[in-house]
């Protein structure tokens, strides 16, 4: 079994996000950039089907601008075998990755592709739902429980009411959810190992995809701020402002 | 051209967010169809026809939907899309999962989560985990938007008598099968429509502490949330989780306890109308968001709280 896992690079959770002065989008220049982190579950989540014995190959794939590898590199130095970059710059929406890489699993036939449940930077939660309607397969979103059958995926998803399972046939999709597992961090020999790794590159002209954004971003703007509150010094005094002041209870 | 909205609801009663996903939809186009898939539901096809900004329900009633899955919403919605410029439902996990499956085969470019109508084809949405807002125009023929339900009220729910139209359903599709549901009954509200949400965090310690928060909650009639750390830690069940990741909730109060305010926790709740936080780190972020901050250990703080709620003649419900 091969599985393919798709990896976008994005603006680090821990940075605080800003909005440029010119309202065309947040500050990206000099801020630190990783890998999506539910697309570091669906890498996990690989590695260890591959490690059980019943995956033989892990592929991780990238789309983005040149530093977008890092990403490939950050999953090869977790365990994938070998990676794809496939070259675009500027905002490819999810359609557009999600018709990219509908050519990438054509080229490599994947019996399963991985992705994270949503990317935070656009917090889009669609391309992967998008891949599994093009390519007519199965899609197991959400997924905090992942069982490989000899055909299918028990997959356990989280949902607003609790969890649901289903059984997805293979091929199939599967976006990860943060609790699917506890992703492993690279080591330093492992790190050094990935470089010499195989990172194929393509261009997504090359591919033949129009990747021409299909939503106008008008503009970008700082939420509404909310105005500074006050610090109470007893349980007592909360409780009096929030019948007397506030009126909420 | 109309819009339709696919209603989510239990094959019993229409879900809640479809009656704010209603009034979202009427303000992108006010001839409002709504698509109901479901199993032996016409009690929800006549809920649908009573909303009053509702002009007419579409009804399919088959096998196929008995577990809504979005394979086989998606072939139906397909065959039923031509006469709308806008298909839509609410950006719940239900909405998330079923909509980008549609937007992908009309070749449309989706737009997630809106929080405001600016005209029928320009939204605006949070990004970044809300840190900065987007307003962005559609330039597709047919649009594909998900609908942030609390940033919308609910529509009435009565007084309509729109039209019921039934309708076949498309190819079952094979792939894919429901094995269960783990649903987490509870005699609370539900978190993302409750009036009061008291939540907590790693400070809990461990998920019996979260005896002091449900006491609370039982005296506000509120809903009990979590941070993703509670949750990962096993202190709550998945459903709970407030946040960028899990429910965005917007409560006329919300009581963050043991939180310290992770931005993708703030996400989930900074546009509560009145937001408490009880931290014993003075630093901890949560306190920039908050209206009142009570910087006190919650093992002290929460028992007296419940002592001075006990105290009041009257608390709203």
């Amino acid at each position: 079994m091969k599985i393919l896992v798709a990896v976008k690079r994005v603006i680090d959770y821990n940075v605080q996000v800003r909005v440029k002065d010119d309202g065309t989008g947040v500050v990206t220049d000099n801020v630190k950039m990783s890998t999506n982190p539910p697309d570091d579950n669906a890498i996990e989540e690989a590695v260890k089907i591959k490690e059980s014995g019943k995956a033989k190959e892990v592929v991780a794939i990238t789309i983005g601008d040149d530093k977008a590898q890092e990403t490939v590199r950050k999953a090869l130095a977790v365990g994938a075998d070998r990676g794809i970059h496939v070259k675009v710059d500027g905002i490819v929406e999810p359609l557009a990755v999600s018709k990219i890489l509908k050519k990438i699993v054509e080229k490599e036939n994947p019996d399963l592709v991985f992705m994270g449940k949503q990317a935070i930077d656009d917090d889009c939660n669609q391309t992967g739902q998008m891949l599994a309607a093009i390519l007519d397969w199965p899609q197991a979103t959400f997924a905090s429980k992942i069982e490989v059958k000899e055909k299918s995926l028990e997959v356990t998803r989280e949902i607003d009411e609790g969890l649901e399972t289903i059984e997805v046939n293979i091929p199939a999709i599967v976006t990860c959810d943060l609790r699917l597992n506890e992703p492993r961090y690279a080591s330093l020999p492992n790190i050094m190992k990935a470089k010499k790794k195989p990172l194929e590159q393509l261009n997504a002209s090359d591919l033949g995809v129009d990747t021409k954004a299909r939503i106008e971003q008008i503009k970008v703007e700082e939420p509404p701020k909310r105005k500074a509150g006050i610090k109470v010094a007893s349980v007592s005094e909360l409780v009096q402002k929030l019948k007397n002041e506030a009126k909420v209870i | 051209m109309s819009i339709l909205l696919i209603a989510e609801h239990n094959n019993t009663d229409l879900r809640p967010f479809t009656f704010n996903a209603a009034t979202a939809a009427s303000k992108i186009n006010e001839d409002l169809h709504v698509l109901v898939l479901g199993n032996k539901s016409d009690s929800v096809a006549k809920a649908a026809s009573e909303i009053p900004l509702v002009k007419k329900v579409i009804h399919v009633d088959n096998e196929i939907f008995d577990n809504f899955t979005a394979e086989n919403y998606t072939s139906t919605i397909l065959k039923h899309v031509d006469n709308y410029s806008h298909i839509v439902c609410s950006a719940n996990t239900f909405g998330k999962n079923l909509m980008p499956r549609v937007a992908a085969l009309l070749d449309t470019s989706q737009v997630s989560d809106i929080v405001n109508v600016i005209s029928e084809d320009t939204f605006l949405r949070p990004i970044y985990a809300g840190n900065a807002f987007a307003t962005v125009k559609s330039t597709d023929k047919k649009k594909c938007v998900t609908i942030r339900p609390t940033s919308f009220d609910p529509a009435p729910s009565t007084g309509g008598s729109a039209e019921i139209v039934k309708s076949d359903p498309g190819d079952k599709f094979e792939s894919s099968k429901f094995v269960k549901r783990e649903e987490i009954k509870s005699d609370r509200p539900e978190l993302g429509t409750a009036r009061v949400v008291i939540s907590g965090g790693r400070g809990m310690q461990n998920s019996d502490n979260f005896k002091l928060i449900s006491d609370i909650a039982d005296k506000l009639n509120a809903a009990i949330g979590a941070s993703r750390a509670a949750v990962d830690a096993g202190y709550i069940t998945n459903d709970h989780q407030v946040g960028q990741t899990g429910k965005v909730v917007v409560p006329d109060l919300y009581i963050a306890v043991g939180i310290s305010g992770a931005i993708q926790h703030l996400a989930g709740m900074k546009e509560s109308k009145v937001i408490v936080a009880i931290n014993k780190d003075g630093e901890a972020p949560i306190f920039s968001v908050a209206d009142y901050g009570l910087e006190a250990d919650l093992f002290e703080a929460l028992p007296q709280f419940l002592e001075e709620l006990n105290k009041l003649n009257s608390i709203q419900k």
